[in-house]
Formats: structure tokens, C-alpha cells, sequence
């Protein structure tokens, strides 16, 4: 390559397109895996190419702009994590369908080199935990835990927009990653000395590298703004023991993102500088010590299992006691029990690396410390299982999945239990039985926390319900697949298996590795039902709207304003007396009143901010992979440049007028004054609109 | 309208470094909101430190035959850059004191001058000893060690650095706006920093320099 050439394009070439090295090595195999790189490199562009002409055929980029990418509002911001998660959660499972299929087919060999298993496991792996479970359950949180709080925005909107422009723009990254090839096979852990420059000086550890820190640094800002808002943005009454659970377990969650995030920060900053600068922190010679990054990496690992878990525990308890018509079981409990698991999540690091070579004494400390979580935690089970308990349930899709969830996950836990004992976890470290175990609480756990939450609060973000149909196939399609596809995994991890394995040569494992294949096509299905299920609802919008905002006969605040709700959500800021602050209005019969006054409102003002970091984000991240010194530099500058002029702006807020909000107001309940009111057993059909039988009025209560 | 602060109380004595002037219940709350908002970035920023002081320690065994603090570090340059990270504390402090108790914004701005030119120098004594430190062989691709070193107290100078850069940037905003309520609450937190800063600096000089030198 000329100077000049590489002087702008640092070390890319065409050797990076996914079907050049198909063009020299003609072998099946090599034909094989470029056919398929291929293809997805082709769909991210065919995806980006159809987005943009969508949004120019509708007309809507003015739209898009406005009311979208700049708007500081914590909803608009919630929704566009939720949609960033959705996509990213779609590749995921493809790269997932594909590891099962090389593995049904993997004695003695398969259909994909060992390179190319590497890179769908990690990107697999970094995509599910970066960019789907986080953007998820950061979006859950921003769109749900203001209006839980009785607040009209969280306390830093613009770090907001910034933290979803770092986040878009991590993810993006690894969507350029399949068309300018390879991403890292390092897995989502990425342990040096395999990560160094010396065994690994391609650019796809650098992918790796720097996608995981834009993620990081957005998750730091989030879990400040979101402690911050908890702390300090509380409606009038509502102290910390009148928060509704999900409102806690957010706290929790970003408290641990504010202590747990920073540990990852310094791990991949020290790798990056061993890589780019040619430091000795983690190489093997010269006197670095790869222990450190194992440490390192996990003292945010395990804190960060609980970040992903701490949301779906709040919003399930949300589910159980809403649709047990029931006020939840043990609130102070259970209060309790989230903030001993989020401090005991700092002290059991080490379980992750029983094999590692420190002394039995410190293994048997770390053990009984792990156990020690399973008490919070199974107290906050019973407390789920009470609150059910002469309730009268109504087995709506969000109950579903909570139910798969209290079974599967209890059996989740007890494999925890199992790997927390050193001893045995030096027979199954490394193995699928640590998959199936993690699986067991990312997918029941996580995953169906957030789908149900999406199913929740679905209708109160758009002003519809989600069809019931097909979201009953979706769930049991999780359940059922997610068992068929990881209930193998145990067998295989007892019979020897180790993780990451592209091939095996030991015919037992055969029929596990199909029925597991099978699982993983029935967990596709459950994709695709999710995405009719999306279709179906909007196409009969109508028929299911709920613009009187509480579908569900909810307890806690947000529904007791109109869905979707207005911009600044509260006309005026409610004070509070209890928990289940709505139910309890509700229960006195002053549900949907028109306030004494109403008053001029400030709300943030739109801001381009998130956009530009976003950007220079994406293009600082981008050069860095490629060694574009020219990018970095530039992208640095306008970074830096873009931050100083904000400080100089002032005109950082608008005022919504009082007349404006007293009419959007009086229209709202004007609609729910002539809103048929319902009762619980009419909740999934098209009479739903919004407005339920008052309890006092002898609702299922 | 309450704010949504629950304990809004009126008055302007609940934050001992927030009476900027004459009280706005409404405006204290989001200014409020700025400062404990940054105390808590400085939470998770000094968990960066501790951890990157954390391993430097279980570092300091991998020299790998290569120079060792002994060989490479200076205390009367590390203690001039001591002196002057305290002292610009103290200046900022001052800085500190001319914005609450005077309206005086010519006090304020010399006294931020002063700050600022302390910053620099201190920056311009660690890069001497950079230079003084390469000079003996004592790069970061040298060994662990020294990948240790070059890792924890960079990263320090790096803040010193963005804490200038915002500083001038206060100074340029003040000139366009004056001493606004966003100016103020943007050396309060700038203050916050510097003071963080020098905390850090002291771990640096007595487990670094002191503890590499003993
Ligand atoms: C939706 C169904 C899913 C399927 C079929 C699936 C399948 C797989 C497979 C086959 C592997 C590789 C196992 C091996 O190393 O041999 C894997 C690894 C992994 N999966 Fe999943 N997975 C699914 C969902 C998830 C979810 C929801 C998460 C997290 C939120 C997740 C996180 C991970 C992680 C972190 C790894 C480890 C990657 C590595 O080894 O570095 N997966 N998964
Ligand atoms: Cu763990």
C-alpha cells in the first residue's frame, strides 16, 4: 500500500470486504463461511439502504430530527434504546441459530471454520450483554422510573441523549464490523495475553475493544443520571419507602452501573494501552500479569449480572402484583433483599476464576459468598409467590412470562448454587454446563423481564395494547424453546463438552446437540412471533387503543395520566401519600381530576448534543480500529469543541404555556369521563380502552 | 408549583456551597441537582483511581530488569509538584471565597488566573521528569512496572489538563456572560474537581514517589 493511502485509510484494505479471502481460497469451506459473511455484511447495508429510503419516501427525516434525535425527552430516548436493543437482539439470535446449527452438525467437523465460530460467539456474546441487555433495560428505566417518581424529566437530559449517542454508536460499530471485517474471537470476556497485539494484531480485538468502552462510558453517565433523578427528583411525599419496587430496583441498578462500570473502563483501557502503545500490563513477558485483567474485568462482570437482573426483579414485582390484583407481598422485604444483593455483588468476583490458581482457602471464601446471594434472592421469590397467593390472577402475557420466569429461574439458580462450590466448578468450569447456567438466568431472568415489561407498559407508551394472540405464542415459544435449547447444555457440560468448541469428535453428543439445534429454531419462532405480534397490534391500533391511560387497573403513577402521555407527563406534580400511589387515589375515589391551577411548565429544549457525540464517537472508535489518525484527531477536536460550546449556551430550556396544558389536560379527561369503564375479565378485549371498574366499586379486588 | 423536590423547603441555607445570590427555590433545585450530579461522577472517578492504584501495587515487581523507581524518580521535583497542586488548591479556594462572599468579579478572575497558571506549571514540572524519566530508559514498554506507572499518573495529568482546558473555558463564558448562575455553579464544580485532583495527587506522591523511594 502507497504512503498516501495509508496515511487516510491506516490499515484498511480490501482484504477486509467479508468475500475477498472467498476470491483466493476456492476450497468448499472457505466458500462456505464467505457466502455467509457475506450475506450479512450484505443485510446491514441492504438494512441501512431500506431505512433511508423509507424515511425520505414518507418524508420524515424533518420529523426524525426533530421530534426523535434531538428531543431530550426521557421517553422519546427510552423508546430509542428499546428499538436500538430490538435490533441488536435480532442479529443475536441469528449469530445464536447459527452456532446451534454448526454445532448439530459439528462431529468431527461442520460447516464453519473455527475463525468464524470464534467471531459469532464473541460478537454473540458482547452484542447480547452491550448492546441488547443493556440499551433494554436502560430504556425500561428511562421510559417508566420518571413516571414512577412523579418527575417530568430525568435530571441530566442532554447526558442523556449523550449516553444513547455512545450506545448507538458502540452498536453500530459492530454492525460496520461485518462489513469491514473480522470482529475479535476473544470472546465477550476478551482475556489477554489471546487479546494482545503479539497473538492477535488484526482488527478485530480493536472492534472489540472499542465498542465495549463507548457501551461502558454510556452505561457510567446513564447510572449517574438515573441515581441523581431518583435522588433528588421525587414528587412532593414520596420518600424512598413509598417508591413503587421497579423505581428500587432502578436505583440499585444504578448505583452498581456508577461503581461497577468503572473496573471495566480501566480493563480495556489498560489492554487498549498494551495494544496501541505497546505497555506491559497484561502481556507475558516483560513482567505484565494477565491476572489483573481477570480481576479487573470481573469486579465488573459479576456487579454487572446484577445490573441486567435488578430491573427484570422490579418489574416482575410490578407484574405479580398487578395482575394479582393484590398490593405486593412484603414491600420492605423486598427492598431489602435488592440492596444486599446489590452490595453482595461486589464480593464475589472470583467464582468467575475458581481455576485460576489462588489458594483453596480463598475459593471456599468466595464460595460461601456467592451462596450467600441465593438468601436475597430466594426471599424475593417467596415474596412473589405470596403476593400471587389468594390474588386473583389474571394470566395475562406479562404474567406468562413471569411465571416461566419464577420456575426457570429458580432452576438457574440452583445450577448457580452447584458452580458456586469450587470443587465441583473445577469439573465444569469452561464447560456448556456454565452456559446452559447463565443462559438459565440471562433468558428467563433478563430477557423475559424485558419482555413483559415491553408488554406492560406497551400500551402506556403508545396508546395501544399489544395484540394477546400472538404475544401468548411468543412467550410460550420462549419458554419452551429456551428449554429445549439449554436443558441440553447441562447434560452435554456433565459429559465433558467445553464452551466455544467449534467441532467435537464424540458421537454421544450427537442427539443434545440437535435437540438443542431444535430449541434454538423454536426460540426463532419466538423471534418471528414478537415481530407479528408488533404487526398485529399496530395494524388494529384502534380497535385497542387506551388513551385513558390505565389498561391494566394499574397501582403506581404512570397510569394514571393519559396514554401516551403528554410530553411534560404531569399537568402538576402530584403529591404523594403512599405506595401504590394511583391504586390508593383510585381506592378514594379521586382518580382523574382536573388540578386547582394549572402553571406555566419549563421543559428541556431540544439539543443536537447526543447526535455530534454519537458521531464523533462512532468516527474516533472507527479510526482508532483502522489506525485512521486523521479521524481520531479531527473527531477528538469536534468533541471537545462541541462540549465548550454548549457551555455557552444559556437558552437551554422551553415553557410549555399553562392554557396549552389545562386544554391537553381537560381533552384528556373529557375522554375518560366518556371511556366505558371495565371490569378485570374484559381486560384483552377491544372494550378495554383504558379505564377499569373502580376497586371500591367492587372490581376484583 | 413545587419544583418536585420532596424536602423543598424554602430558604437558601441547605447547601452550605449553594446561596449564589438571592434565593429562587426553583433554580437552587436544578443547580442542586448539578453539583450532587458531579459529586457522584467523582464517585465513580476515583473507583478508576483506586483501581489503577490497586494494580500498580501489584505491579511494582515487574520491573523486569529494567530501571525501578530508584533509578528514575526525583523527590525534589515530585515535591515542587506537590507544593504547587496544594497551592493552587488554595488558590482555588480562595477563587471559592471571592464568589461566594463578594461581588467582586475582578478578585474572582485573578485569583482563577492565578489557579490556572499553578495547573500549568505543575503540568510543565511532570513532563520535565517524563523527559528526565524516558531519558534513563525508563519507557512504559520497558516492563510492567513501568506500564504501571505510566498508566496511573498520566491519567492524573490527563484530568489536570481537561480541569485547564474547563477552566478557560469559565473564564471565556464569564466574559460573554457574566457571572451568570450557570458560571457559578460551573466553578463550583470545577472546584469539586480540583481539590479531587489534589486528593489523588497525594496518593500518587506517597505511594508512588515516597513509597518508591523508601
Ligand atoms: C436467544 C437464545 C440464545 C441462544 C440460542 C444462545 C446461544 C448461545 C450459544 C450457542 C453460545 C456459545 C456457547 C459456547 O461457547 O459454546 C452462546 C454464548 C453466549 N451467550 Fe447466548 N444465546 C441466547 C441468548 C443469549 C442472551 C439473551 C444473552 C445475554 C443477555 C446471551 C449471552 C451470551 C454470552 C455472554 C455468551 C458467551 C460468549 C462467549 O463465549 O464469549 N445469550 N449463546
Ligand atoms: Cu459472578
Amino acid at each position: 500500500m502507497s504512503d498516501a493511502t495509508s496515511l487516510i485509510f491506516g490499515r484498511l484494505g480490501w482484504d477486509a470486504l467479508p468475500f475477498w479471502s472467498m476470491l483466493d481460497d476456492h476450497s468448499a469451506m472457505s466458500i462456505i463461511n464467505g457466502v455467509i459473511a457475506t450475506g450479512a455484511a450484505g443485510m446491514v447495508v441492504l438494512g441501512i439502504l431500506a431505512a433511508i429510503v423509507l424515511v425520505t419516501w414518507l418524508g420524515k427525516w424533518k420529523y426524525l430530527w426533530s421530534k426523535w434525535l434531538t428531543s431530550p425527552d426521557h421517553k422519546k430516548i427510552g423508546i430509542m434504546f428499546i428499538v436500538i436493543a430490538l435490533v441488536m437482539l435480532s442479529r443475536a439470535i441469528i449469530e445464536a441459530v447459527f452456532m446451534r446449527a454448526q454445532q448439530a452438525v459439528g462431529l468431527d467437523g461442520g460447516f464453519l471454520t473455527a475463525e468464524h465460530f470464534g467471531e459469532l460467539f464473541t460478537t454473540h456474546g458482547t452484542i447480547m450483554i452491550f448492546f441488547m441487555a443493556m440499551p433494554f433495560l436502560t430504556g425500561i428505566i428511562n421510559y417508566v422510573m420518571p413516571l414512577q417518581i412523579g418527575a417530568r424529566d430525568l435530571s441530566f437530559p442532554v447526558m442523556n441523549q449523550i449516553s444513547l449517542g455512545l450506545t448507538a454508536a458502540g452498536a453500530a460499530l459492530t454492525m460496520i464490523s461485518l462489513v469491514l471485517a473480522p470482529f475479535s474471537t476473544g470472546g465477550w470476556t476478551g482475556y489477554p495475553p489471546f487479546t494482545e497485539l503479539s497473538y492477535n494484531p488484526g482488527a478485530g480485538v480493536d472492534y472489540w475493544l472499542w465498542a465495549v468502552t463507548l457501551s461502558t462510558l454510556s452505561s457510567t453517565l446513564t447510572g449517574i443520571n438515573f441515581a441523581v433523578t431518583i435522588f433528588k427528583k421525587r414528587a412532593p411525599g414520596m420518600t424512598l419507602f413509598r417508591m413503587p419496587l421497579f423505581t428500587w430496583t432502578a436505583l440499585c441498578t444504578a448505583i452498581l452501573m456508577i461503581f461497577g462500570m468503572p473496573p471495566l473502563t480501566v480493563a480495556t483501557g489498560l489492554l487498549a494501552l498494551d495494544r496501541y502503545l505497546d505497555f506491559h500490563m497484561f502481556t507475558t513477558d516483560l513482567g505484565g500479569n494477565m491476572m489483573n485483567y481477570v480481576n479487573l474485568l470481573w469486579a465488573f462482570g459479576h456487579p454487572e449480572v446484577y445490573i441486567l437482573i435488578l430491573p427484570p426483579f422490579g418489574i416482575f414485582s410490578e407484574i405479580f402484583a398487578t395482575f394479582s390484583g393484590k398490593r405486593i407481598y412484603g414491600y420492605k422485604i423486598l427492598v431489602i433483599a435488592t440492596m444486599c444483593i446489590a452490595i453482595l455483588s461486589f464480593t464475589v468476583w472470583l467464582h468467575h476464576f475458581f481455576t485460576m490458581g489462588q489458594s483453596a482457602h480463598i475459593n471456599a471464601a468466595f464460595g460461601i459468598a456467592t451462596m450467600l446471594i441465593g438468601i436475597p434472592t430466594g426471599v424475593k421469590v417467596y415474596d412473589w409467590m405470596l403476593t400471587m397467593y389468594r390474588g386473583r390472577i389474571r394470566l395475562s402475557v406479562p404474567m406468562v412470562y413471569a411465571i416461566g420466569f419464577i420456575m426457570l429461574f429458580v432452576l438457574g439458580g440452583m445450577t448457580g448454587i452447584i458452580l458456586a462450590t469450587p470443587s465441583v466448578d473445577y469439573q465444569v468450569h469452561n464447560s456448556l454446563f456454565l452456559i446452559a447456567h447463565f443462559h438459565n438466568m440471562l433468558i428467563p431472568g433478563l430477557l423475559f423481564g424485558m419482555l413483559s415489561a415491553t408488554n406492560f407498559w406497551f400500551p402506556k407508551a403508545f396508546g395501544f395494547r399489544l395484540e394477546e394472540r400472538w404475544g401468548y405464542r411468543a412467550a410460550f415459544c420462549w419458554i419452551i424453546g429456551f428449554m429445549l435449547a439449554f436443558f441440553p447444555l447441562y447434560v452435554l457440560g456433565l459429559m465433558g463438552m467445553p464452551r466455544r468448541s467449534v467441532a467435537y469428535f464424540e458421537p454421544q453428543y450427537v442427539p443434545w446437540m440437535i435437540t438443542a439445534g431444535i430449541g434454538a429454531l423454536v426460540i426463532l419462532a419466538a423471534l418471528l412471533c414478537l415481530l407479528i405480534q408488533l404487526w398485529v397490534s399496530i395494524r388494529d391500533r384502534h380497535a385497542n387503543n387506551v388513551f385513558a391511560g390505565d389498561p391494566w387497573d394499574g397501582r403506581t403513577l404512570e397510569w394514571g395520566i393519559s396514554s401516551p402521555p403528554p410530553e411534560y407527563n404531569f399537568p402538576v406534580i402530584p403529591e404523594i401519600y403512599s405506595i401504590d400511589a394511583f391504586m390508593t387515589e383510585k381506592d378514594r375515589g379521586q382518580g382523574w381530576q382536573a388540578p386547582d391551577r394549572y402553571d406555566d411548565i419549563e421543559m428541556p429544549a431540544n439539543s443536537a448534543m447526543g447526535v455530534i457525540i454519537g458521531i464523533t464517537g462512532l468516527a474516533m472508535a472507527f479510526g482508532l480500529t483502522w489506525y485512521m489518525w486523521w479521524l481520531v484527531i479531527g473527531a477528538g477536536l469536534v468533541t471537545l469543541v462541541a462540549v465548550i460550546a454548549r457551555g455557552f449556551g444559556r437558552t437551554t430550556t422551553r415553557t410549555i404555556a399553562a392554557c396549552e396544558v389545562q386544554r391537553t389536560h381537560e381533552h384528556w379527561l373529557e375522554q375518560v369521563r366518556l371511556t366505558h369503564p371495565i371490569d378485570r375479565s374484559l381486560e384483552q378485549t377491544t372494550s378495554n380502552h383504558g379505564r377499569p371498574v373502580p376497586p371500591i366499586e367492587g372490581a376484583v379486588q | 408549583m413545587s419544583s418536585g423536590n420532596t424536602r423543598a423547603l424554602e430558604g437558601n441555607s441547605r447547601h452550605p456551597g449553594l446561596n449564589l445570590g438571592p434565593a429562587h427555590a426553583q433554580e437552587e433545585d436544578t443547580r442542586e441537582e448539578m453539583v450532587f450530579g458531579f459529586w457522584v461522577f467523582m464517585m465513580s472517578d476515583l473507583i478508576l483511581f483506586g483501581l489503577l492504584f490497586a494494580t500498580y501495587v501489584t505491579m511494582l515487581g515487574g520491573t523486569a530488569g529494567g530501571p525501578g523507581p530508584k533509578e528514575l524518580f526525583e523527590l525534589k521535583s515530585a515535591f515542587i509538584q506537590t507544593m504547587i497542586l496544594l497551592v493552587s488548591s488554595v488558590t482555588f479556594g480562595m477563587a471559592s471565597l471571592a464568589l461566594k462572599y463578594r461581588e467582586d468579579k475582578a478578585r474572582l478572575v485573578v485569583w482563577l488566573l492565578v489557579t490556572l497558571a499553578l495547573g500549568l506549571a505543575f503540568l510543565f514540572f511532570e513532563l520535565k521528569d517524563f523527559h528526565s524519566m524516558f531519558d534513563k530508559g525508563g519507557v512504559p514498554s520497558r516492563s510492567g512496572y513501568l506500564s504501571a506507572f505510566f498508566s496511573l499518573v498520566p491519567l492524573h495529568g490527563l484530568h489536570v489538563t481537561g480541569a485547564c482546558i474547563w477552566l478557560v473555558a469559565l473564564l471565556g463564558q464569564m466574559a460573554v456572560h457574566g457571572l451568570d448562575a450557570p458560571v457559578k455553579t460551573g466553578i463550583l464544580r470545577l472546584a469539586i474537581l480540583w481539590h479531587f485532583l489534589d486528593i489523588v495527587w497525594i496518593g500518587i506522591f506517597s505511594l508512588v514517589y515516597l513509597g518508591g523511594l523508601s
